[in-house]
């Protein structure tokens, strides 16, 4: 594989650039899932290859290739540097990178038990006992399951001469019930939605999920929903659980603080951001007590955004994004630190795979714990609702005004949990919703959220991000808009 | 010139596609080692791509990337047992090893009664979508157009931000059957946006055939409009009239493709579930699916080979037919028409090439007949609020300008809109021609511009 790499770099050196990089990815999937009783997806794919990025002329260009042969690769270089200098015929300024050290190392992300040598028997066989214990419930209309596994290696070598292997090993699994009556359609997810729970990890996952023992509660809770009273329409307290909450962070505090969109580079797709430069350093983001880092470190844990190092080779770092409430950092790259003053890129440089070019992503944007117990937290609410597991999500190109809707809500009267509510939705806009917090669930509730399917990028790019969060509090937010015409 | 050259040279100007006969020979390969095997059944997919996207913004190229990749999905099936290995080595050997992994994971679960036989030889209509000159676009040629775009914003005193990609792709699917089908296309894409100050417009083209659109065109639209979306007024939330340009109404109506699928209806989870034959629409609106409209791109035949038949979706408001792959075709008792998804899967089949019937009233017409309105560009973040009534929810961007008496009057505010696509589509005043548009949310479709009653906008941001 260095081999590979190490000719790429020498032939975009001969060929005229003055920096470049290279990632050799090996990529194996495994994809279960099962349907009312049956195998549905049942598949295993494999993908290998080679991506170059180059600056030449000032420009920079990226080519990649599946071709791994020396004439393969060389080729590919070759291309890419071409392609740079076609870039360098519209190009305003040339490209800057601020300095980094050189790396030689490997790294191997945790995984106590690799999924791809559990016996895919009792992969299945889990998924459908889980599968037919929610279709006991009567009224479910549908069962579904899914696991997900993948193993990436990749090998990164830069023309400055850092060589870098990872080994990154992701799971994720999750169940769905969906009870259709009468004229609507309700479903329940644990232990999360849109494919369940996703970390940087092996089969423990799995494991540790008690599959079977959730899935009658969520075959009843599906059903249920079509007799719970409709979630009111008012101004008022909101207890998020905390896989909500850790989408709320993603969607609300993780992209507006990319530097890309910032700058403008996503205006096209993606959008820009409401946190324009002038805002650093001095803007009232959230309430005091409200703390929110980007770590990538493995000290913070098995996220889908926990890596030693980025796609362009700097090594994993945290970095402050709301301190104390004010905001304190974005995003950033070796091209885009120096536009805010960094001497250093914050190292968040990723790509989907080998033929995708490196861009700011998010790595773990996590709200850090706060003091309560759930428990407290519920019985010191006189009125409210709680909302849990994210059913629909939207918000606007610069990252102001969202609409959450959940599967599934709770009154709270008196300090305690009471009748269930359907249809549950929040709106609010993104710096007056962070300042209306007012406590955050302790380090015991606090979970490290995988969210597997963030799109960005031209042509897209699907990364997995990790979010922390436990269950937190906030007054007077709009509730219930998204059914409103109803 | 020998091959080797011309494929060294073309990586550099301007990259091709291998001769199809070097697909037919990898597919052969894989039903030879799978037949030695044993193999009772196998299925072999191989698509090639050869994608390029310039990307520009701030007036610059920051982004200019080119891929190209060959993938092999091996199905195979023995016994009421099937699954799937895709990888991209062809050497024999990983072939070899593919075919193994296939067999295995295939093994390991319980016997699907209801797995059909897969299909013998097909026949299908030819399409002609490969157009030399989109794949022969260089990196260079593409820059130059950028060139151009941010050479006319910054003479405008404008911000451009947007794409110029093309890409040419082909597969071959083969069977142990004796089933054959192959098809290769073209494509390429210009979107940019056009930034004045804090207010925004936007443009975008598609097609298989690069001379179809004009960047520069499509650059002065978004300019213009840029300069309208200025000092926007802040309205109050409610119901309006709305007219929605073709990419608004690609990215809303595209969410109702998979309702469509016979399988969808079967596991209730489609709007549609309960409500065929049912007239639920506007007698103004008809909905096929139609692979061979001049507009459209895509293979003519399915995920297991099977042609891909027009059908009528939406008569006059009514629901009158599905799609089905051929399980739930064999399971509805009626013939399955082409829109099956690649095996195994839960999802079973959807219409992939939605075409949205027109009407005669140009978008200028529309604007001069409303007395209050508004006219949307394009909507963003679009998600489903509930499945059944098919509330969505979303946001207006890049162009949000109020209609007073018959004129554009005014830039406004963006809105967040929560609205059911199957009441918007009993609300429709006027259509405009088909045409193919393209969005972000939904894939290209064939959709007019619509004029709508009652749009339902529930909240305001804050540009």
């Amino acid at each position: 594989m260095w081999e590979y790499c190490g000719h790429s770099l020498e032939i975009a050196r001969l060929r005229g650039a003055t920096y470049a990089d290279v990632r050799l990815m090996h990529s194996r999937q495994r994809d279960l899932t099962t349907k009312s009783g049956c195998v549905g997806t049942l598949g295993q794919s494999e993908s290998i290859g080679l991506g170059i990025r180059v600056v030449a002329n000032g420009a920079w260009g990226f080519a990649s290739t599946d071709q791994l042969t020396r004439e393969g690769v060389a080729n590919c270089a070759a291309q890419a540097v071409a392609i740079a200098r076609s870039s360098a015929l519209a190009k305003k300024e040339n490209v800057q990178l601020v300095p980094e050290g050189t790396y030689v190392d490997s790294w191997q992300g945790p995984c106590l038990k690799d999924p791809f040598e559990i016996p895919l028997e009792a992969q299945l066989d889990l998924l459908l006992a889980v599968d037919a214990e929610m279709r006991k419930v009567r009224g479910v209309t549908l069962s579904e399951t899914d696991m997900q596994f993948r193993k990436i290696d990749t090998w990164f070598a830069s023309s400055t001469g850092s060589k870098i292997h990872q080994r990154r090993v992701i799971s994720g699994c999750g169940i769905v019930a969906t009870a259709f009556q009468g004229d609507a359609i309700q479903k329940r997810s644990y232990p999360n939605s849109f494919g369940g729970q996703h970390v940087l990890g092996g089969y423990e996952l799995i494991e540790s999920m008690d599959l079977l023992r959730h899935a009658p509660r969520v075959g009843e809770e599906a059903v249920a929903l079509h007799s719970a009273a409709r979630c009111p329409e008012k101004t008022g307290t909101l207890i998020l659980g905390g896989s909500q909450l850790g989408l709320q962070i993603h969607e609300s505090v993780g992209h507006p603080i990319e530097l890309d969109r910032v700058l403008g580079q996503e205006a096209n797709f993606a959008g820009t951001s409401f946190l324009t430069l002038d805002k650093l350093h001095n803007l009232r983001y959230a309430s005091s007590f409200v703390n929110v880092v980007a770590d990538a470190r493995p000290a913070h844990g098995p996220g889908l955004g926990t890596f030693a190092y980025d796609d362009e080779g700097v090594p994993a770092q945290c970095i402050d994004v709301i301190k104390d409430g004010e905001f304190h950092g974005y995003l950033s790259s070796r091209e885009t630190a120096h536009l805010i003053g960094l001497p250093r890129s914050g190292g968040t440089m990723r790509t989907e795979g080998w033929n995708r070019l490196p861009m700011i992503r998010m790595t773990n944007i996590s709200l850090l714990p706060g003091s309560w117990t759930f428990e407290n937290l519920m019985a010191d609410t006189d009125d409210g609702i709680l909302m849990d597991t994210n059913r629909s999500w939207s918000i606007d190109d610069r990252r102001y005004q969202f609409q959450f809707s959940t599967e599934i809500a709770w009154e709270i009267k008196g300090g305690k949990r009471g009748r269930m509510l359907k249809n549950p939705s929040y709106s609010g806009i993104t710096t007056e919703f962070w300042n209306s917090c007012d406590a955050i669930g302790n380090a015991n509730e606090w979970v490290l959220w995988g969210t597997p399917n963030c799109g960005k990028g031209q042509p897209m790019q699907v990364m997995g991000t990790g979010h922390g969060a436990s269950p937190s509090r906030f007054r007077n937010v709009k509730i219930g808009t998204a059914f409103s015409n109803q | 010139m020998n091959q080797r050259s011309k494929r060294r040279n073309a990586l550099v100007s301007g990259a091709v596609l291998r001769p199809e006969r070097e697909l037919h020979e990898i597919g052969a390969t894989v039903l030879r080692l799978a037949k030695k095997r044993g193999v009772l059944e196998t299925e072999v997919s191989i698509d090639e791509s050869i994608q390029a996207l310039t990307r520009f913004a701030n007036n610059t190229i920051h982004q200019n990337v080119a891929e190209q990749g060959l993938v092999v999905s091996i199905r195979t099936a023995t016994d009421g047992r099937t699954a799937r290995v895709t990888t991209n080595r062809v050497d024999e050997d990983a072939l070899r090893v593919a075919i193994e992994d296939c067999l295995s994971l295939a093994s390991h679960q319980p016997k699907d009664a209801k797995l059909l036989p897969m299909p013998g030889k097909q026949k299908y209509r030819i399409v002609h979508r490969f157009h030399p000159g989109t794949a022969a676009l260089t990196a260079e040629l593409r820059a130059r157009a950028v060139k151009n775009t941010c050479q006319f914003a910054d003479k405008k005193g404008q911000v451009a931000a947007g794409i110029f990609s093309n890409g040419q792709s082909q597969c071959v699917l083969v069977n142990s059957r004796g089933l054959t089908a192959s098809y290769r296309h073209t494509n390429a894409t210009f979107s940019v946006t056009m930034q004045q100050g804090s207010a925004a417009s936007w443009a975008k083209a598609n097609s298989g055939d690069v001379t179809q659109f004009d960047p520069l065109e499509l650059v002065k639209i978004a300019s213009s409009k840029a300069v309208r979306a200025q000092n926007p007024l802040e309205l109050a939330p409610g119901k309006f009239t709305v007219i929605l340009e073709p990419a608004a109404v690609l990215d809303l109506v595209g969410f109702l493709f998979y309702d469509f699928a016979a399988t969808a209806v079967a596991d209730k989870r489609s709007c549609f579930s309960e409500r065929l034959g049912k007239s639920i629409l506007g007698e103004n609106i008809t909905i096929t699916d139609d692979a061979y409209h001049p507009h459209q791109l895509g293979s003519p035949f399915d995920g297991e080979g099977m042609p891909r038949q027009k059908v009528t979706l939406v008569e006059r408001g009514m629901v009158k037919n599905l799609v089905y792959s051929r399980r739930s075709a064999k399971q509805a008792g009626t013939r399955p028409t082409g829109h099956g998804f690649p095996l195994p899967n839960e999802y079973g089949e959807a219409p992939m090439n939605l075409v949205v019937e027109g009407g005669k009233t140009s978008l200028e017409e529309m604007i001069a007949s409303t007395d209050s309105g508004l006219l949307v560009t394009r909507l963003w973040y679009i998600r489903e609020v509930d499945p059944y009534e098919k509330i969505m929810t979303g946001m207006t961007r890049d162009g949000l300008f109020r209609i007073e008496k018959g004129k554009i009057a005014q830039a406004a505010k963006n809105f967040r809109f929560n609205q059911s696509v199957l009441e918007m589509l009993r609300n429709v005043e006027s259509l405009g021609p088909a045409r193919r548009a393209t969005g972000e949310e939904a894939f290209e479709m064939v959709v007019p511009p619509m004029k709508v009653r009652n749009f339902h906008f529930s909240e305001v941001t804050k540009f």
